[in-house]
């Protein structure tokens, strides 16, 4: 709704945007992937695409956190994809996901963000289901009394249940497919990056802090390159630069999965920026900011909590989940793809539950670093919204992604896009281009 | 309702004249937002002060997070500092209007005219931001929950809530509430 407000060039308005004529074959230019084209962001069936290959595909979506769950009958409403699912705790303890689509007419009977139930009822016609989404009951299903009517003689509940999902929870955190035959969560997503997310989330209880949402109008895919990009976080970010949280020239790593489909992008914090940081590197970043002093610079503060030589890492987990850890600010986000030209990001902030009031007040004072309003979160979502606005309005066709090569994967340096290559080399395969 | 901004039985002739005062607290607070003057933005504060802008889903569930969280002056220079100097965003105008203020409680001297009194309010606002290439829109629908104290005569901020129901951010938010 909101990238409607684009006046000049609505969505849908140029040529890339639309269908491509009966038979159009998209082929990934010859260059290979030090070239990106422009339709992966823009095309209508590309994304039809990748909601059917990638988050309804052999894919392992977050969903919900443990956390906001934590009792039989608790439920939230969540997305596989931009696929409308309930996330809910039966009376057993078990989690389970199923599509928020009543199995009769179609409606999307859950309408509140959390809550906890005994039964999900439908509003519409009272067909209700039980907490794993078995059809439970149907009104008149026998007709009435002298006026006939109800269901035919062979209808079966069984049939008629609310399509269920896999499930898998790892740590706290619940993940789903559309795919029966997913591999393990652990071996999903590789030993590499399941390393820093145990430091966040293994032997750890959530404490939820709160939630922020909002529209960015973006391709869902210029988030995870976002974070797959170390070479933006030191150059766009005048907070990281200034104060030392990442910057070229510092311990700095990019670590992919085998695959190239996940990363954890990960800094160590410099105990003092001014003498780490030569005069050459200071002069390359346009957003170093010597004059600016803080006047209260507890938030940066850096509280040595987790076993890790890491102060910041940010995890992309294919397909729609980044796991933060920027010093101590600990959050999730959730990425709805919302056609090719939007997303809606789903914030979840936390802290853990041996947190005492002072480490709870510390991470929220640090919170103002991310999310729609954070220091670095809102010129995360102007740069993408930018970024889509020229492939969406421009008639060029292609972006360089040129930087350290042609290499795939992880790398030591920043200045390097070797795992934007390598999530591309992973997509091109599952897409078939 | 947001918890500790419960109506309290307060004195009927105090009140229009500190409901006026707040109106007017809104008009000036206002207009140095909507003129971009941001360096005075930590002026309307005391100095031991919270100020949060959150999600009305977090508030109704006693949630704690800010999309925007300061404690104290210091935290507001900054974020004021960081935004007119070294923030990188689309240039936009913001205009705020600020309704339906009503007093909900009153502490200390003078029935609240006195200093060192902490005055209680609620008032609506809505947020409109244009951004310079595209249409005037609802940014924000919300509601301040405010504590004022009165210091040598003049109402400052000690704790300023912005509630806002538009939970679905078009994009993000740059500048104050
Ligand atoms: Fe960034």
């Amino acid at each position: 709704m909101f990238s409607a407000n684009t006046v000049i060039g609505q969505t849908g308005s140029f040529a890339k945007e639309k269908p491509r004529e009966e038979g159009h074959e998209f082929k990934w230019p010859a260059e290979g992937l030090t070239t990106v084209p422009d339709w992966i962001y823009t095309s209508p069936e590309i994304y039809e695409r990748e909601v059917e290959r990638i988050f309804h595909g052999r894919t392992w979506n977050f969903v919900a956190l443990e956390a906001e769950i934590p009792n039989p009958g608790d439920y939230k409403r969540s997305f596989v994809g931009p696929t409308p699912v309930v996330v809910s705790r039966n009376t057993d303890g078990t989690v389970h996901v199923f599509e928020n689509r009543c199995a009769h007419r179609g409606v999307e009977f859950c309408r509140q963000p959390l809550g906890n139930a005994k039964e999900f009822v439908c509003p519409y016609h009272s067909w209700s289901y039980d907490l794993v989404g078995n059809l439970q009951g149907i009104p008149f299903k026998r007709g009435v009394k002298g006026e006939g009517g109800g269901m035919p003689k062979d209808f079966k509940n069984a049939d008629h249940n609310l399509t269920k999902l896999k499930v898998t929870v790892l740590h706290g955190v619940v993940f789903a497919s559309f795919a029966e035959d997913m591999e393990p969560i652990e071996a999903y997503l590789s030993p590499e990056i399941l390393k820093d997310f145990n430091v966040v989330f293994k032997d750890r209880k959530l404490k939820i802090l709160g939630y922020y949402r909002n529209e960015l109008p973006g391709n869902w895919k210029l988030y995870h390159e976002n974070l797959k990009d170390p070479y933006h976080a030191t150059l766009l970010h005048s907070f990281l630069v200034t104060f030392g949280l990442m910057v070229a020239g510092s311990k700095n790593g990019m670590i992919a999965d085998p695959k190239g489909r996940h990363g954890t992008l990960a800094s160590a914090k410099p105990d003092n920026v001014a003498t780490a940081l030569d005069d050459e590197v200071k002069k390359e970043m346009r957003a170093y900011r010597e004059d600016f002093k803080l006047a209260d610079g507890r938030f940066l503060d850096y509280v040595r909590e987790f076993d890790s030589p890491w102060s910041v890492t940010m995890q992309t987990i294919w397909p729609n989940f980044i796991v933060q850890r920027e010093l101590n600010t600990l959050g999730i986000r959730h990425i709805v793809p919302n056609g090719p030209h939007s997303q809606i990001m789903l914030w979840t902030m936390f802290g853990y539950d041996t947190d005492d009031e002072e480490m709870t007040r510390h991470r929220l004072r640090q919170g103002n670093l991310m999310g729609p309003s954070g220091f670095l979160g809102l010129e995360d979502n102007e740069a993408i919204k930018f970024l889509q606005e020229g492939v969406r309005r421009s008639p060029s066709e292609r972006g360089v992604l040129k930087l350290g090569g042609t290499s795939t994967g992880s790398t030591n340096s920043v200045i390097d896009e070797a795992a934007i290559r390598g999530m591309y080399a992973y997509y091109r395969e599952e897409m078939g281009l | 309702m947001y918890a500790g901004y419960d109506m309290q039985a307060v004195d009927a002739k105090s009140v229009r004249e500190l409901r006026f005062e707040i109106e007017e607290f809104h008009t000036e607070y206002c207009n140095m937002l909507d003129r971009g003057a941001l360096d005075q933005w930590v002026d309307f504060f005391a100095e031991d002060s919270l100020y949060r802008i959150t999600a009305r889903e977090n508030a109704d569930a006693g949630l704690r997070v800010g999309l925007v969280y300061a404690e104290g002056r210091g935290m507001i220079r900054d974020r004021a500092f960081a935004i007119m100097h070294t923030q990188m965003f689309a240039p936009r105008y913001m205009q705020h209007f600020t309704s339906n203020v009503q007093v909900i409680s009153v502490e200390g001297p003078d029935l609240g005219l006195g200093d060192g009194s902490l005055i209680k309010a609620q008032s609506n606002y809505l947020l409109l931001q244009t951004l310079v290439d595209g249409p005037t829109t609802i940014h924000q629908s919300g509601r301040y929950y405010d504590t004022f104290v009165r210091e040598k005569g003049r109402l400052l901020i000690r704790e300023r809530q912005c509630i806002y129901d538009t939970v679905l951010i078009a994009n993000d938010l740059v500048y104050p509430v």
